[in-house]
């Protein structure tokens, strides 16, 4: 528990992170850790409703699957950043996707950061610390 | 003869005459010399010994003028009549070498120019035999060379067709027809079921229906800038899409001159591969799927682990995270046997199998484990509707490599083949009596197969990978039985290829070619220009509800076949009942025998046409009084759609051209006259067919009235006194 505390340092006491992903198997996992590790955590189920959280929310991070019904992350993506109301947020996109033209087109459409699932918790809680950390500094 | 006769009488009876004169003149000469008493004297003299014994002298010049008769006979014979015969038979000789040689005779010259002429005649007769062997022999070397590639082209699987430059088809094999079958956009394919649709293909007809014009002139700007740029085997390869969704691989190959300048035509391969795109399309997709949707549980399972890893869970956190693995696990497993499941059938796919119907391949192998072994095979349960998916070749080889091991292990082995049905697949069961036997066999499954005194390369198990199956030795319980099961694939019925109708013995091969047409330039094609020897026609013929078609009737049948550089393409026909939508007067039933049943349900005249107006595209309608077939054509243009154009050419008319004198020009005199076989008479399509026959046989009957190109002939059927009846 002692690093809940540490983004209090840096930046507002529990910075909001918003989990978008359609399988809630995976969800749970992220939502459990994402709050042990001090964060504010918003989940939504479909693309629509994560562009609705991100506008009304206005969470400093996003996780992003690529693939889920509706509207998928890579069209969230492109929304987000041509909103320049949110289009600060940070997205990691986390997603089954693998294919180099799938990644080239995730970074494409705005993603700060590509992951391919499967992956490491322990990594991406590292990832996500530093890339608010950098966009603190920023 | 009459002028050699008189010549002979002049030439005997001259010297008797030419003597009579010499002896008068003498006689007078000798007369007018003396002086009148003398005259007198003599006349005193000579007058009573005339009278008494003139005789004598008349007789003695009548010997002379005999014998000098003879004589003049005998030198006109030779130096007259014998040069004049022998002129005549060299003659005969110059335009014939088979003629008799000449009769010597005549002076002693004259013998020796005729023997001189003899000889000539004889080193010529020789030369005309040996280019004539010359020729039938090159002829036999080409009638060969076509009947294999004609019979090559029969068997290909794949469609093959070859094009002059126009796009014209001058060659296409079964596999093409069949393709083209399967391709065509005929009424067939959403109309009545039985409408048959028109070919797309045939001999003249041109590639651009099928294929869009745009897509062959790339290919071939293409061919022509690889072979510029020195390619030696250019060819190009294009995707298309037909009406009905099909996918169409082209290769297009250019045929070249004999000295390989300029192009003269093109070789199309082409491979419906809708089937395999779309099997190819669908494992892509099975695999992407599931490597995403893996991708995703390992995730999920993963970050529920990384999650079990925290020392401080309560336990509800612990049992969501481990349910979370167990849910990912049971997730993957159920996609896992499904993709197994489609992927099986799949598999078999990649060795090219045949189909085979099994009583077949069972009786097959029996023969050949019978020769190869010397052993009966009892083949008793074998289900007779089962079509199987094999590589027939292999599986008889593997089948009688396990025989042979069976008999070198067991004395009387009893060997059984029998064949079932098992779910999608068939059991193929080589049985054995002497379970013994099957014990000796160590390795049979991978031990490379041993046929007489060739090793061949393949295992048992090869064969069976080959197939997608399964091989096994099984050991029934309490039976004294073993046998080797091979799990087959069996062929879907309606995956079935489509057999290319191959005709049935004794009819004559389809004209599937025709090489004379790469001749046919674009130059020639300018419609008038054109030989009537040269011109694709479609021959064609309708029966009628009457012969009133403004007042209300109908075509009840259209029968056509075509025409093709001065070729019957008589298996190239359209045959077609019309539903009139009207009764059929009682009348033309006696005529036409079409009965109102019959052509109940048969589509109307407005989907007719247009699939006539298909099959007669680019070519030149003929007809017999066509002007009243026309008539019921024109009347149909606009509910039909469709205009028919073209020039029309009426065998009434040219036979009218032919022989004017006659009085008669029904189809059946005609044909009488120019000897053209009648059957099948007052159904379109037979009438259609001896209108064909005898418009062959008027084209040279017209080229010999000067009459020549397809303008000449619509110009003189005009003048004919037939074309001033109108309907």
């Amino acid at each position: 528990m002692t690093t809940a505390a540490s983004p209090s340092r840096d930046g507002p006491a529990h910075p909001k992170v918003l989990i978008a992903d359609d399988e809630p198997n995976i969800v749970v996992s992220l939502e459990f850790m994402m709050k042990r590790e001090g964060f504010e955590v918003l989940v939504a189920r479909d693309g629509v409703k994560a562009l609705d959280a991100i506008r009304r929310e206005h969470p400093r991070l996003v996780l992003l699957d690529a693939t889920m019904p509706g509207m998928s992350g890579f069209d969230v993506c492109e929304a987000v950043r041509a909103d320049a109301a949110v289009s600060g947020t940070c997205i990691v996109m986390l997603t089954a996707k693998g294919r180099e033209t799938d990644m080239a087109r995730g970074v494409g459409a705005g993603a700060d950061a590509y992951v391919t699932k499967p992956f490491s918790t322990r990594d991406l809680v590292q990832k996500v610390k530093e890339m608010l950390a950098r966009d603190s500094a920023a | 003869m009459r002028l050699k006769g008189s010549g002979l009488a002049l030439a005997v009876l001259a010297p008797g005459f030419a003597l009579l004169l010499w002896a008068v003149l003498g006689a007078g000469l000798l007369f007018a010399a003396l002086d009148p008493a003398t005259r007198a004297g003599v006349v005193d003299v000579l007058g009573p010994v005339a009278e008494s014994h003139g005789m004598i002298l008349v007789l003695w010049w009548a010997l002379a003028s005999a014998g000098a008769g003879l004589i003049a006979r005998r030198l006109y014979s030779v130096h007259v009549e014998a040069p004049l015969r022998l002129a005549d038979a060299a003659r005969v000789l110059a335009s014939d070498a088979a003629a008799p040689a000449l009769v010597a005779q005549g002076g002693a010259g004259l013998r020796d120019l005729a023997g001189t002429v003899n000889a000539l005649a004889g080193q010529l007769r020789a030369q005309r035999e040996d280019m004539a062997r010359h020729i039938a022999e090159a002829s036999r070397a080409v009638a060969f060379e076509r009947d294999q590639l004609a019979t090559l082209m029969a068997e290909l699987q794949q469609a093959v067709v070859v094009l002059n430059l126009e796009g014209r088809i001058l060659l296409y094999n079964a596999g093409a027809r069949a393709l083209f079958r399967r391709l065509s956009r005929s009424p067939a394919a959403e109309g009545p079921p039985d409408l048959v649709g028109p070919d797309l293909i045939g001999l003249g007809r041109s590639i651009h229906a099928v294929i869009d014009r745009s897509l062959i002139d790339h290919a071939r700007e293409t061919i022509e800038r690889r072979m510029a740029g020195g390619d030696a085997r250019p060819a190009a390869r294009f995707v298309t899409t037909t009406a009905l969704g099909h996918l169409v691989q082209v290769l297009l190959a250019p045929v070249r001159h004999g000295d390989g300048a300029g192009l003269s035509g093109f070789v199309l391969l082409l491979d419906d591969i809708t089937d395999d795109y779309e099997a190819h399309a669908r494992q892509d997709r099975a695999l992407l799927e599931l490597s995403e949707a893996s991708r995703a549980s390992f995730a999920a399972m993963q970050a529920a682990l990384d999650m079990l890893d925290y020392p401080d869970l309560e336990a509800a956190d612990r049992e969501r995270f481990q349910a979370v693995v167990r849910d990912e696990v049971a997730a993957m497993s159920t996609r896992l046997s499904a993709l197994a499941a489609d992927a099986s059938q799949d598999m078999t796919t990649r060795w090219p199998l045949q189909d085979m119907l099994g009583t077949e391949l069972v009786a097959a192998a029996a023969r050949r484990i019978a020769a190869e072994t010397g052993c009966e095979v009892a083949t008793a349960e074998v289900d007779g509707d089962l079509w199987l998916s094999v590589d027939s070749f292999a599986l008889l080889q593997a089948l009688a490599y396990l025989a042979r091991r069976l008999v070198q292990a067991s004395a009387s082995p009893g060997l059984v083949l029998r064949l079932a049905a098992a779910g999608t697949r068939a059991h193929l069961d080589l049985a054995f009596r002497d379970p013994e036997a099957g014990r000796a066999l160590a390795g049979w499954q991978t031990t490379p197969m041993q046929s007489g005194a060739t090793p061949s390369p393949l295992t048992v198990r090869d064969v069976v990978e080959r197939h997608g199956g399964e091989l096994w030795l099984e050991h029934p319980r309490g039976v004294a039985e073993a046998c080797f099961r091979f799990l087959l694939p069996t062929a879907m019925a309606a995956a079935q290829p489509p057999s290319p109708e191959a005709p049935a013995p004794g009819e004559s091969r389809p004209a599937y070619f025709d090489f004379d047409l790469f001749a046919a330039s674009a130059g020639s094609r300018d419609s008038d220009e054109r030989l009537l020897g040269e011109i694709a026609y479609t021959v064609f013929d309708t029966e009628t509800t009457g012969l009133d078609p403004a007042g209300g009737d109908e075509i009840l049948q259209i029968g056509a076949t075509r025409i093709v550089n001065g070729r019957l393409l008589a298996d190239d026909c359209f045959d077609q009942l019309v539903d009139p939508g009207r009764s059929i007067p009682e009348a033309g039933i006696a005529v036409h025998g079409i009965r109102p049943q019959m052509v109940r349900g048969k589509p109307a005249i407005t989907k007719v046409l247009p699939a006539f107006h298909a099959f007669a595209a680019d070519t030149v309608l003929v007809g017999h009084n066509v002007a009243f077939d026309m008539r019921f054509l024109t009347l149909k243009e606009k509910a039909s759609g469709v205009v028919f154009d073209q020039p029309v050419l009426d065998t009434l008319l040219l036979a009218g051209l032919v022989h004017p004198g006659e009085a008669s020009h029904s189809l059946e005199a005609i044909a009488g006259r120019l000897g053209v076989a009648v059957s099948g008479r007052h159904t379109a399509l037979g009438d259609a067919l001896v209108t064909a026959e005898i418009f062959l046989k008027l084209i040279p009957l017209l080229r010999q009235r000067g009459i020549l190109t397809l303008g000449q002939a619509r110009a003189a059927a005009r003048t004919s006194y037939y074309a001033r009846l109108t309907y």
